[in-house]
Parts: structure tokens; sequence; C-alpha cells
């Protein structure tokens, strides 16, 4: 799936880098953890979460994840839109719910990981 | 022996806005020197959970990265308070970490796990009061 048809679905606000609208993305990761993004992501490329400061950034970049979807209206200040920007990742903000906004997306077809190892 | 490249940083501990700064740098440095992506990821990941833990838990410290012909290893050093029980440490969701850093984002117990599990060797060295020491080796 196109990142543009993720913004779409969610009527979200893209914040950076709409050049890479056009990217494939196909799972995604949604937590406001961001030590269990770190343990748990494979190579989902999509990162949902309600918490807003630098580290979620840097997490994602860690994980080569290409997409930020902020839920619940919270947004990034300059300075991490700036470090989204100087990594190419497409961050957006959609005032929907974590589990409404997993739930359009997953429904869509942006499928998840399995369940995580023990 | 060849040269070897470095890579060194200060961990800032006073200030969490800039915590994972050093890890950003040294991917942004191995992506330049052409590495593996594979290999880029393990060392990301195993240096940031170890960036965020000298941040969290010990006041800031030192990082130092050093790219050889068969590994890249990765030097954490601080003198923070030491960790008590290594072995405790290391067991998946063990944490001292307080609530005002699970409200951050972190503090889950899976650090230093993460950091075995992502590096080919890993060495800790505690002392209480004295600090900490961590060398992992990621291979090429
Ligand atoms: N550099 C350090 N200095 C002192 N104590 C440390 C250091 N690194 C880790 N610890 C201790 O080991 C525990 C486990 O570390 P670990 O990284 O696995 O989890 P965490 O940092 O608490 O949470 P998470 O990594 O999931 O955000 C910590 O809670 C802390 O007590
Ligand atoms: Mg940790």
């Amino acid at each position: 799936m196109k990142i543009s048809r993720l913004q779409e679905l969610l009527d979200a606000k893209v914040l950076c880098c709409e050049e890479n609208l056009g990217k494939h993305v196909y799972s995604a990761f949604g937590c406001d953890l961001m030590s269990d993004v770190l343990a748990y992501v494979t190579d989902q490329a999509v990162l949902l979460t309600g918490l807003v400061n630098p580290q979620v950034i840097r997490t994602a970049l860690m994980m080569d994840m290409v997409c930020i979807i902020f839920v619940r209206s919270k947004a990034p200040n300059e300075e991490m839109i700036e470090l989204a920007k100087e990594n190419g990742i497409v961050m957006m903000s959609t005032n929907k719910t974590l589990y409404n906004t997993c739930g359009i997306l997953y429904s869509n077809g942006l499928i998840g990981t399995a369940e995580v190892p023990k | 022996m060849s040269d070897k490249l470095v890579f060194r940083f200060d961990v800032q501990g006073d200030d969490f806005t800039s915590a994972g700064q050093a890890s950003v740098q040294v991917k942004k440095n191995l992506r330049q020197l052409g590495f593996d992506t594979e290999v880029i990821k393990r060392v990301s990941i195993a240096m940031y959970e170890g960036e965020i833990n000298m941040v969290i838990h010990a006041g800031g410290g030192t990082a130092e990265v050093s790219v050889t012909e068969k590994y890249i290893e990765i030097i954490l050093e601080d003198k923070g308070p030491g960790i008590e029980d290594i072995e405790k440490a290391m067991q998946a969701g063990y944490s001292t970490a307080p609530d005002s850093i699970r409200s951050l984002g972190f503090g889950a117990g899976m650090g230093l796990p993460n950091m075995k599990k992502n590096s080919d060797s890993m060495e800790i060295e505690s002392k209480l009061g004295e600090g900490t020491r961590i060398v992992m080796k990621v291979n090429i």
C-alpha cells in the first residue's frame, strides 16, 4: 500500500516528506513504548504512536521505519520535524485513536507482526 | 594491524531530549561507508539501547565505535551507579526505571537483552558506585 493511501484512509495531515508518499509499505506496529518498538519490530515500516518526543523519531530511524503516524491529534515540534526531514521519514497526524487507526489500516490490508517471541 | 576508524561521542546525561543523538550519527556514518543494512541495523539498535541506558540510568557517559576489518565494536562507558546484579539486569522485563521514564516511552526492561540479541558478543563490567563499561561487537 502506498503511504499516500494511509493518509487518505486516516484523513491525516502530512507534516513532512510529502515527496515520499509514493513509497510502498506492507506492515505496521502500534505502540507508545519505544522499548517494545526496539525489541519487537522486525520489518514493519510504519509506526503508529501517541507518544511525542525526539526518541520516537530516533527509534523509528534505528528500526529503518519510513513513516510515523501520530494518533489522537498529537503533533511533533519543529525540532522533531527537522529530524524526520533529514532522514526522509514521512510524518503525519490523525485525530483518530490508536485503536481505531490500527483497525482502519488493518482492515484495509496493512498487516502487523505475528505474535512476539517469548 | 591495519588502521581502524574510530568515532567518539560524549553522551550528555542531563538532557533526555538529546538522548540517542550519537547513535543517529553512527548510523549516518555507517551508511556513508556503505555497510550492509542488516549490519547497520544491529549496530544501531545495540548502541541506541546502550546510549539511552547511559542517559536514564547513569547520568551520561562516553561512546566509542570502531570499525575494523571483521567487526564493528561499540564501547559504552559511564561513571554512574553501576549495576548491582548483572544477571538479573539481563532478564527481559527487569527494570529499575521510575515512572517518569516510562512516560517517555522507555523502562520496560528490554534494552540489555536486546543489546545481546543484536550483537555477536557483549561483555559487561560494572562496579557499584563506580560505573559500567559495556563492549559489544557486531560481525561484518
Ligand atoms: N549504564 C547503566 N548504569 C546503571 N544501571 C544500568 C545501566 N544500564 C542498565 N542498568 C540497569 O539494568 C536494568 C535493565 O536495563 P534494560 O536496558 O534492560 O532495561 P531498562 O533500561 O530499564 O528499560 P528499557 O531498556 O526497556 O527501556 C535497568 O533498569 C537498570 O537498573
Ligand atoms: Mg534500557
